[in-house]
């Protein structure tokens, strides 16, 4: 009788009765409790075959979810209504003030490099962060990598050199300047034309992968090295840093002193916008081919 | 039922959301989990244009000098699906890297068989 046994002690403990407990014994009669390991569930479903109930339990709960959403939805105000909250004074202000204020005929490009500036700066960081993670993770090195690693990548630069790939070859060496012009002119005309500095800069990245991809790593690293891609990402950051504090500190909230805005529609217009998406576009062609040749070579 | 019919972009945008959560939760290859996280990404971003959408609007690109708000559609959403796609593509780099690596050691891209191989290796 356990709880009789409890009670007792209960009683005892009341009545001010102990006895001793000899440590040594105490520590060596003591139940081991066993670390509990959250990667143990996994052997526990594969002992009980308890994938089905597993599956099923996600499926209901994911269709419930949906349902749930659905409900959401249906509450929601209706679509491509002009008297929806979305469309508040915000907007309203953006699409009526920004052409006057910004000098951007495209609205989205004057919000995003004009009014959140910093918003954007901190996207082109995110993404220079993520290209120095996955730098940090594949780049080869012998302290990076083990023998099986390395015999594999020996294989594969082998492999290339054998490789005959005259189609690709002949259509990079054609197609990749007109790629990379079309870039450019996504990116300069991005506060004219729909585009911008991450559009334009994808597509830049595109043609450089394109190339890489026909030539191989050693004329790919003629062109472009791990320098230069040092170089152009931490030297446009800093440009596109210096740009944007400056007319926040000496003209803060569009205060005193601001950029000669120019013609709307011309290229030269729209004051700081050009030098900003230059910049925007650069970061993202490095990082675009950064994460190829890593993924690829584990080198730039 | 007044505006599931209506607000068809929404309606859709969730039920892919939930697709793509499903996948993150029932696939056992973590590249394919990583495509399901992408397609809640996309539903997000679906989401988030049909909220800015008016009727009769044009891409907020000002044309011939007309700066009146109900000409064009709502030009805040479209700032935040450009922040999104940044983030989105940031996130599927790095974890794909770490994918990358842990197939380099554990030699398998399934999870159970990646997390059984790690316990092992602790004991």
């Amino acid at each position: 009788m356990e709880w009789r046994m409890w009670l007792q002690k209960i009683k005892d403990w009341v009545d001010g009765y102990t006895v001793m407990i000899d440590a040594d014994m105490y520590i060596a009669n003591r139940k081991r409790r066993e670390k509990w390991d959250w990667r143990s569930i996994i052997d526990f479903i594969y002992e009980k075959d308890l994938h089905k109930l597993h599956n099923t339990l996600c499926v209901m709960c994911c269709v419930a979810f949906i349902g749930v959403m659905l409900l959401v939805v249906n509450d929601l105000p209706q679509y491509g209504n002009v008297n929806n909250p979305a469309n508040n004074e915000v907007s309203v202000r953006y699409v009526e003030e920004g052409l006057e204020e910004t000098g951007a005929v495209n609205l989205v490009t004057g919000m995003i490099l004009d009014y959140r500036a910093f918003d954007t700066f901190a996207e082109a960081n995110v993404l220079f962060l993520s290209v120095m993670g996955v730098l940090f993770l594949l780049k080869t090195d012998k302290k990076n990598d083990d023998k099986q690693q390395q015999m594999v990548r020996k294989k594969d630069a082998e492999m290339e050199a054998i490789e005959q790939k005259p189609i690709r070859q002949i259509g990079a060496k054609y197609l990749t300047p007109f790629i990379l012009l079309y870039g450019i002119y996504i990116v300069i005309n991005g506060h004219i034309s729909p585009g911008g500095g991450f559009a334009g800069g994808v597509i830049m990245g595109g043609g450089m992968i394109f190339y890489a991809t026909a030539f191989g790593k050693e004329k790919m690293e003629q062109i472009f090295t791990f320098r230069s891609f040092a170089n152009i990402s931490v030297g446009s950051l800093l440009t596109y840093f210096v740009c944007k504090s400056y007319s926040f500190f000496t003209g803060a909230n569009h205060v005193g002193w601001e950029v000669p805005k120019g013609v709307a529609g011309n290229i030269l217009s729209a004051g700081l916008i050009l030098p900003l998406n230059i910049c925007v576009g650069l970061v993202v062609a490095c990082t675009m081919y950064g994460f190829y040749a890593l993924y690829t070579k584990g080198d730039i | 039922m007044g505006n599931l019919g209506v607000n068809f972009y929404e309606s859709a945008s969730v039920i892919l959301f939930g697709i793509g959560f499903m996948n993150l939760l029932l696939q056992k290859n973590l590249i394919k989990k990583f495509i399901g996280l992408n397609i809640m990404d996309t539903a997000v971003f679906l989401f988030l244009a049909a909220k800015g959408f008016v009727f009769g609007g044009s891409a907020p690109i000002i044309v011939d000098g007309i700066t009146d708000a109900s000409y064009y559609v709502n030009p805040v959403p479209a700032g935040l699906v450009l922040t999104g796609i940044v983030v989105a593509v940031s996130v599927t780099a790095f974890s794909l890297a770490l994918v990358q690596r842990l197939y380099q050691h554990y030699g398998s891209l399934n999870m159970d068989v990646i997390m059984r191989k790690m316990k092992e290796e602790e004991h």
